[in-house]
């Protein structure tokens, strides 16, 4: 499986590439389930360069939200550093610590879902670290995390449009309309001109 | 110049109304008889006397009603007015200009005196009397854009600008068409404007923001925006979508004329002295729509447009559903006479 392939859309929502290497000091990979294979490719395409990459690696690998494993295969590559994390919520405070100390020269490869990728993408640029330094590519699961824009507690690994916030129980439709500093979409209450008309809740991000 | 402040609420029993006097100066967005998305900008100059245009911050009858509804606002949800750290000194080049700006334009209501950066600011409507250390935040009772805003109608944001980009990093928005500073703070111009449709097709953000990113002090520039809103509710705020969305079932051949109302925002931006952002006052005037057709020619004109807008802005700006009864009740004020070019009403 390779990288995901989104429909164009609004201009807030994120775009992702594909990760490359790039010279640095430091190259910290935090990714989570299928992002594993982001990195396991990021290493193959860089040659010559894989070595060096890896002897100045640190990794931060955690499931995904659809369960999806791979530690074993990122423990695999023999990094310098290779942290499994249960979560990405245990992870953060290593991430920020990594991320505090860092030097010029970092480099910063995300992979895996959004929710991971724009979580950890906002500690990044809250370390003051520049955008080009920062490389994302998305893998596996499409699920969002959601804003309600009412109550504001975050949903994480909505599936369906719409879906009712875990929070104040509203049913929010999803929009694309994206917040990097909340690293989430927005949520907005589907029946709130006509109360009670609420659709199916169909599974569209999976 | 003899303003009288009216009484009234913006919520509850809706008791805001215009005088004869506000709807004749009621900022008409409408120059001709269509409209869609343009680079609509024109150097904010002062205006003929009595319109909405003749001072830099146009201040009129609902003034004190709107700072009490704003108060209320924040009461219910701080979270309408933020600003992010860097933002400080942005917020006292805004409340310097609001507060010279007042002063110069009315000097019965308002007035600034200075003695180095010891000034004494006085807001005779809202009895305020104030001394303070300029650029110290410590001698106000808020942050500097909070403690002004509170005291200006309208929404106002503070846009730093680095990256050939503005970023919109503070602002105190509770008079909003249905958009949310909370989560749109810290985003970038394209970012923030994501949701409108058709726009960046045009390439309208494209130009604007070209455009802004060479603003100069002390030449700022203004634009209208319109919308519509059922009851005179001042707060159509996305945070409180459920408490209003209701209402936009409700309107009936019966009610459409009283209930009805055009949303226009008079914006303006003007490039702020020492921290280079760009504020961003967006002025909200309301109308409804039977005190509207009191002036022929925008009855006729409100008409046209409001058939003929495409889909996709009548459903962006939230009244398609209603738009068919809409025009039903404006067609009873269009002869099909041809209008005059310019949104200024025709003399008597
Ligand atoms: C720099 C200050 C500005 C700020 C902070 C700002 C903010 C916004 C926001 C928050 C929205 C609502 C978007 C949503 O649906 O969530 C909006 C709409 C819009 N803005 Fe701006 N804007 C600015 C300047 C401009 C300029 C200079 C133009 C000139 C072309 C412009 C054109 C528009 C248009 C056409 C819409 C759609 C409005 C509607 O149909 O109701 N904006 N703006």
């Amino acid at each position: 499986m390779t990288k995901t392939d989104f429909p164009p859309s609004i201009r807030s929502r994120p775009v992702y590439g594909e990760l490359a290497y790039r010279p640095g000091s430091l190259h910290l990979m935090v990714a989570d389930g299928e992002g594993a294979n982001a990195l396991v490719d990021l290493v193959a395409r860089a040659g010559a360069e894989a070595p060096g990459l890896l002897a100045r690696a640190h990794i931060i690998y955690m499931p995904g939200p659809n369960g999806t494993d791979l530690s074993a295969v990122v423990q695999a590559l023999g990094a310098a550093q290779f942290h499994r994390s249960p979560s990405y919520a245990s992870a953060e405070l290593r991430l920020r610590k990594v991320l505090a100390d860092a030097r010029m020269g970092l480099q910063v490869y995300l992979a895996g879902t959004e929710g991971l990728i724009g979580q950890a993408q906002r500690e990044a640029m809250a370390a003051g670290l520049p955008h080009d330094a920062v490389q994302t590519e998305h893998r596996g699961a499409t699920v969002r995390r959601v804003q309600c824009v009412h109550c504001k507690g975050i949903t994480e690994n909505v599936r369906t449009d719409p879906f009712v916030c875990a929070h104040c129980g509203l049913t929010l439709f999803v929009r694309d309309h994206y917040s990097r500093r909340l690293a989430a979409f927005q949520g907005v209450n589907i029946d709130a001109e006509d109360p009670g008309k609420v659709p199916p809740l169909v599974e569209r991000f999976t | 110049m003899g303003l009288t402040f009216n009484t009234e609420t913006f919520r509850g029993d809706f008791t805001f109304h215009n005088s004869p006097a506000a709807i004749r100066r009621f900022p008409f967005p409408f120059d001709r008889d269509d409209y869609m998305y343009s680079v609509n900008m024109e150097p904010h100059v002062p205006g003929p006397k009595g319109t909405v245009f003749e001072h830099n911050f146009d201040v009129d009858e609902h003034y004190l009603s709107e700072m009490r509804d704003r108060a209320l606002v924040l009461a219910e949800d701080p979270l309408r007015c933020q600003s992010l750290p860097h933002m400080t000194l942005a917020g006292w080049d805004l409340l310097e200009l609001i507060m010279e700006s007042k002063a110069r334009d009315y000097p019965d209501l308002f007035e600034l005196h200075k003695n180095g950066n010891r000034w004494h600011w006085i807001n005779r409507p809202m009895q305020i009397d104030q001394s303070f250390t300029f650029l110290d935040e410590t001698t106000l009772p808020y942050g500097p854009m909070e403690y002004i805003t509170r005291q200006a109608q309208g929404d106002f944001t503070l846009q730093d600008q680095r990256d050939d980009n503005l970023w919109i990093e503070a602002g105190m928005v509770t008079t909003q068409a249905d958009w949310s500073l909370d989560f749109d703070i810290g985003m970038g111009f394209h970012e923030w404007h994501a949701p409108v449709p058709k726009a960046h097709e045009l390439g309208v953000f494209d130009r604007a923001l070209k455009f802004l990113l060479k603003l100069q002090h002390g030449a700022p520039v203004r634009r209208f925006n319109w919308t519509m809103t059922v009851d005179p509710l001042l707060d159509t705020s996305p945070e409180n979508y459920p408490v209003w969305g209701p209402t936009r079932a409700m309107i009936t051949p019966g009610n459409v004329g009283s209930r009805m109302h055009l949303r226009v925002e008079l914006q303006t931006l003007h490039r702020l002295p020492r921290s280079n952002a760009i504020a961003f006052p967006i002025r909200c005037y309301l109308i409804r729509f039977d005190e509207l057709v009191t002036i022929p020619k925008w009855g006729r004109r409100l008409h046209r447009v409001i058939r003929d807008l495409p889909v996709e802005l009548a459903t962006y700006k939230g009244f398609e559903r209603n738009r068919a009864t809409m025009v039903d009740y404006l067609a009873r004020f269009d002869d099909g006479a041809p209008t005059s070019p310019g949104w200024m009403p025709d003399p008597e």
